[in-house]
């Protein structure tokens, strides 16, 4: 070009109207589906899958990372890094997992010291992202601790959160209760599970992730 | 046989208020070994002013490197949110500090109900405080 290269305009594009690239994750605690959001976006996107989903707590015990999914929203598109993180609990108790869901000892004990290292990596995760879609229960009481914390460390790091009411398939969702507990907060009804509303997940995605921030923007 | 360090019922169960005095003289990290040291020995703590958003992170995290899938299998924290600094507060930096927290072994209290004007939680029967 002539009085810009390619990537310096760009860079100076992006610096007036905002990012058009942006590292994701999806946060929450155990069990209100972030996997199977994580599932729906990168399918509808790349085609691809995240992970495995379980009615059984702590299912996901790495982060899974996948990079350069594009979203489209209308004119205007922003390219996700997706980071789909364990989910975030004060306790694990293997027992629960032998009572409750039938594994045996040595499972269940696997399971709850995976659980606890997959917990310190979604938090250590926080220092590395532009953004988190946090994951609620529309079904479940929104005062939870794990979700009062999140969202307290988010606003101190200055991060964008978008929040996901998921589950609003089931008759017992209440995601109004969802919005009159965090207003300070976006909130999105959705259901991971039947891709309820996911049209205006995305879109909200795009306009919320794209905005300038005055820090940890790269 | 599996020991339950908290099956001392007869000891009865210890609930310490700390004094924001206390906590203001030590440093965040300080301040988490210090809480997960009493709550690990079975202690209930009820702190006047409660944790950061960012020390409760890491108390989450440090939660989870000292579970111990038999006699501590994490906590319980419960308090109130930190109210949003008003426009004036926002300009000059002042924040304001966490509120009341308690904060207790897992297999010892269990949060029934929570709202913005009552946190409501049980102790577990038949446990009890070293």
């Amino acid at each position: 070009m002539g009085l810009f290269k390619k990537g310096s305009l760009s860079a100076i594009l992006q610096k007036i109207f905002g990012k058009k690239h942006a590292k994701i994750g999806i946060y929450g605690p155990p069990n209100v589906g972030k996997t199977t959001l994580a599932n729906r976006i990168v399918r509808d996107w790349t085609g691809d899958i995240m992970g495995s989903v379980s009615d059984i707590p702590h299912e996901t015990r790495r982060a899974k990372w996948k990079k350069d999914v594009k979203v489209e929203n209308g004119g205007s598109h922003l390219t996700m890094d997706i980071v789909d993180t364990p989910g975030i609990a004060t306790k694990v108790d293997f027992k629960e997992f032998m009572n409750v869901y039938g594994m045996s000892k040595e499972e269940a004990k696997t399971r709850a010291k995976e659980a606890t290292e997959g917990v310190i990596e979604a938090i250590k995760w926080l220092e590395d992202i532009d953004g988190v879609l946090l994951v609620m229960d529309s079904t479940q009481d929104p005062f939870t601790q794990v979700n009062v914390t999140i969202l307290g460390n988010l606003e101190a790091r200055n991060l964008p959160v978008l929040i996901a009411a998921n589950k609003i398939d089931l008759e017992e969702s209440s995601p109004a209760t969802l919005k009159s507990a965090f207003p300070q907060h976006p909130v999105i009804p959705i259901s991971a599970l039947t891709g309820y509303n996911s049209e205006n997940l995305y879109s909200l995605m795009v306009k919320h992730f794209s905005k300038k921030r005055k820090k940890r923007w790269r | 046989m599996e020991v339950n360090s908290l099956m001392k019922k007869e000891e009865g169960i210890s609930f310490n208020l700390i004094s924001h005095n206390k906590l203001d003289k030590l440093s965040s990290d300080e301040k988490l070994k210090f809480i997960l040291a009493e709550v690990k020995k079975g202690k209930i703590l009820v702190l006047e002013q409660g944790l950061t958003p960012i020390e409760q992170t890491s108390l989450i995290e440090c939660t989870m490197k000292e579970i111990e899938q038999d006699t501590f299998i994490g906590v319980e924290m419960e308090g109130y949110e930190q109210e949003n600094p008003t426009f004036i507060q926002k300009i000059f930096k002042i924040y304001k500090k966490p509120r009341i927290t308690m904060i207790g072994p897992a297999d010892l209290l269990k949060t029934v109900h929570k709202d913005n004007n009552m946190i409501q939680i049980k102790i577990i029967p038949g446990r009890g405080a070293k």
